[in-house]
């Protein structure tokens, strides 16, 4: 069974008297383990799709279902829970809680599902040991550098073992060296892991990590299907 | 569904308020104002009220006042006093007779001057019967009260109040002193213990006492044989001081032959019922009070509110990264109104510190009583938590209603 499993899935944008196709139709499945790229030019849906796979929106029309569970017709708070326990989000902007430390940024994801103080720590302190910032647990986000940052915000999508890391340009912010980097740690959680990974990035040679490859025109997949 | 972790949502809150130090403090102004003039003030009123039901309870309890006049002569109404009606034999007949009385003292006498050795002082010099300390409820700090011989024998001795004996004698105990009245000597025989003010403001303690028949025959005179000029009454009880009145008015229209369709040439008042009535009127400037402190109380939530408000837009991106990473709408919430109830709690319990410092402050200074209640810091301080419940809600709820991909966008 796929671990994500979208068919015919639109999304439509009411602006007035004009309707906006954001998304049109898209089928795909994408299967556990697998390491994908979403690529596109500005406007072509890549991102309203990474936003609806990762239950941050709801689509217009289609159906979905992440490992097994039919997301269409959750409420707020059941998609806050698949949010916490099947998916972890790594941005552009990083996204870190500001004047928070990173190892309570990585806690995050374990308050929200009442993990114990004791575990919480530990398990935060071993996600950020996987991404090779165990010495910076108590600096600041404004205390690291953007590589630093996304490795925390990585450590905070790994803390609660979800299956799948969806990371919209994740390397967006950063410069080249640090980008292969980040993509690096990506691909060894991938590898070792196999942790299900979506990237989205207009970057050909950030895409080149990936082993498959979404196009996106216009709110349809081109190729890569 | 996961069980919302209060202790981190606790924590979460505290260092949102900790992060925003100068914004937190101008916000708990607001309640700290509000909680302290609410405190002060009803601590303001309660004093003016102890007060006043201490003055009455100094006049003596179940007081009824009987003047003699309130006549219509050719139309025209006399005021009460004007035409002396009411003798000696009255407030004996009235002791006597009304069983829902339990005391009945006459007054006689006037303001005169008084002199001991090389010292004067006017004062009020009131002629009475050994009933009077009864009904008035007022002790002998020294000697002893009249007894019925001193008035059957019209004997020139006299009881002083404090303020005659501080004015009169200095540090020279008083008791078997010679004092004269108009001229004429009287041998001390008691010292009435302090009173204080009346609730008119007058000082009770300016007093001297004499038996009715000495004030009558040998130093005011009467208008005719045995006349006194107000007679006061002790009920036995304050279920029975209607019942008092109406024997009374019943047993002095009796004995002042007063026909079935004639006037009373005597007036009777009810002392207590007047006080009560001042008490009341002090309860209800209390409550005043604390209503327009109550209303900066709300500004105060208001303030709060105003502050979650702008804080929840500023931490819209916040709130996005909480509901990607799986926070609920009551994490969210929860989050929002234990801030805005931190907020108002710690301002709360400033304000209750204030707000006593305050009316200690005004009772030190001002010298007027205050009175801290535990029932008004209670209120205050239940006020402001709701207060902080009713105005972090707004904000919360805004910020769980918010779309996580929205609320992850903002700039």
């Amino acid at each position: 069974m796929a671990l994500i499993d979208v068919s015919g899935l639109c999304k439509t944008y009411v602006m007035g008297e004009v309707k906006l196709n954001a998304l049109c139709g898209v089928t795909t499945s994408i299967q556990r383990g697998e390491f994908i790229s979403i690529m596109g030019p500005s406007g072509s849906g890549k991102s309203t799709f990474m936003n609806i796979i990762g239950c941050l929106d709801t689509p217009t029309e289609g159906s979905y279902r992440l490992d097994g569970i039919d997301v269409r017709g959750l409420s707020r708070d059941q998609l806050a829970e698949v949010r916490n326990k099947k998916i972890g989000f790594v941005f552009q902007g990083f996204n870190l809680l500001p004047r928070t430390s990173a190892i309570e940024n990585v806690e995050l994801p374990l308050i929200y599902s009442a993990v114990s103080g004791k575990e919480r720590f530990e398990r935060a302190m071993e996600a950020l040991r996987v991404v090779g910032l165990q010495d910076r647990s108590h600096h600041m986000p404004n205390q690291l550098s953007g590589g630093q940052q996304q490795r925390v915000a990585i450590a905070r999508a790994l803390v609660n073992r979800a299956p799948i890391i969806l990371a919209d340009e994740p390397t967006g912010n950063l410069d080249t060296k640090t980008s292969n980097e980040i993509m690096e740690l990506l691909v060894t959680l991938n590898q070792d892991s196999g942790i299900t990974i979506v990237i989205v990035t207009h970057e050909a040679d950030i895409a080149e990590y990936s082993k498959r490859k979404i196009r996106f025109l216009d709110g349809r997949i081109v190729s890569g299907n | 569904m996961t069980m919302i972790d209060i202790p981190s949502t606790i924590r979460i809150s505290l260092r949102a308020i900790r992060v925003n130090k100068m914004r937190s403090a101008l916000t708990m102004l607001g309640i700290i104002i509000g909680v302290g003039a609410v405190i002060t003030m009803i601590s303001v009123g309660s004093g003016a009220r102890q007060r006043i039901s201490e003055q009455i309870s100094s006049m003596g309890s179940n007081l009824i006042m009987i003047l003699s006049g309130a006549t219509t002569q050719g139309g025209i109404r006399m005021g009460t006093g004007t035409q002396p009606t009411l003798t000696l034999g009255d407030a004996q007949a009235i002791q006597r007779e009304c069983p829902a009385v339990q005391y009945s003292a006459p007054t006689h006498g006037g303001t005169a001057q008084v002199i001991f050795g090389n010292q004067n002082w006017s004062t009020a010099v009131t002629g009475t019967t050994p009933e009077m300390l009864y009904v008035r409820e007022w002790q002998l700090t020294e000697g002893r009260n009249f007894t019925n011989d001193d008035i059957r024998s019209a004997a020139k001795v006299c009881l002083l109040g404090k303020t005659v004996v501080e004015n009169l004698f200095g540090g020279i105990d008083p008791l078997g002193q010679v004092i004269r009245i108009k001229k004429v000597p009287f041998t001390v025989i008691g010292v009435l213990e302090s009173k204080g003010q009346s609730p008119t403001g007058q000082d009770q303690d300016d007093v001297i006492y004499i038996p009715v028949t000495t004030s009558q025959k040998k130093i005011f005179g009467t208008p005719f044989a045995g006349s006194v000029r107000m007679i006061m009454v002790k009920a036995k009880s304050a279920e029975d001081l209607p019942l008092a009145e109406n024997q009374i008015t019943e047993l002095l229209r009796q004995r002042h032959r007063i026909g079935p369709r004639q006037e009373n040439d005597f007036t009777v008042r009810n002392l207590t019922q007047m006080m009560e009535a001042q008490e009341q009127s002090a309860k209800v400037m209390t409550m005043l009070l604390a209503a327009i402190a109550s209303v900066s109380l709300l500004v105060g939530g208001i303030g709060i509110m105003n502050i979650m408000l702008v804080s929840v837009t500023e931490r819209t991106r916040e709130i996005g990264i909480r509901m990607a990473v799986g926070a609920k709408t009551w994490d969210i919430r929860l989050q929002f109104i234990i801030e805005a109830l931190t907020l108002s709690i710690i301002g709360g319990i400033v304000g209750i510190i204030i707000g006593i410092g305050t009316s200690e402050l005004i009772s030190s200074t001002s010298g007027w009583n205050t009175l801290v209640s535990p029932f008004s810091v209670i209120l205050a301080f239940g006020f402001s938590v709701l207060v902080g419940v009713f105005f972090g809600f707004y904000p919360a709820y805004k910020a769980s209603m918010l779309k996580p991909i929205d609320a992850l966008r903002y700039e």
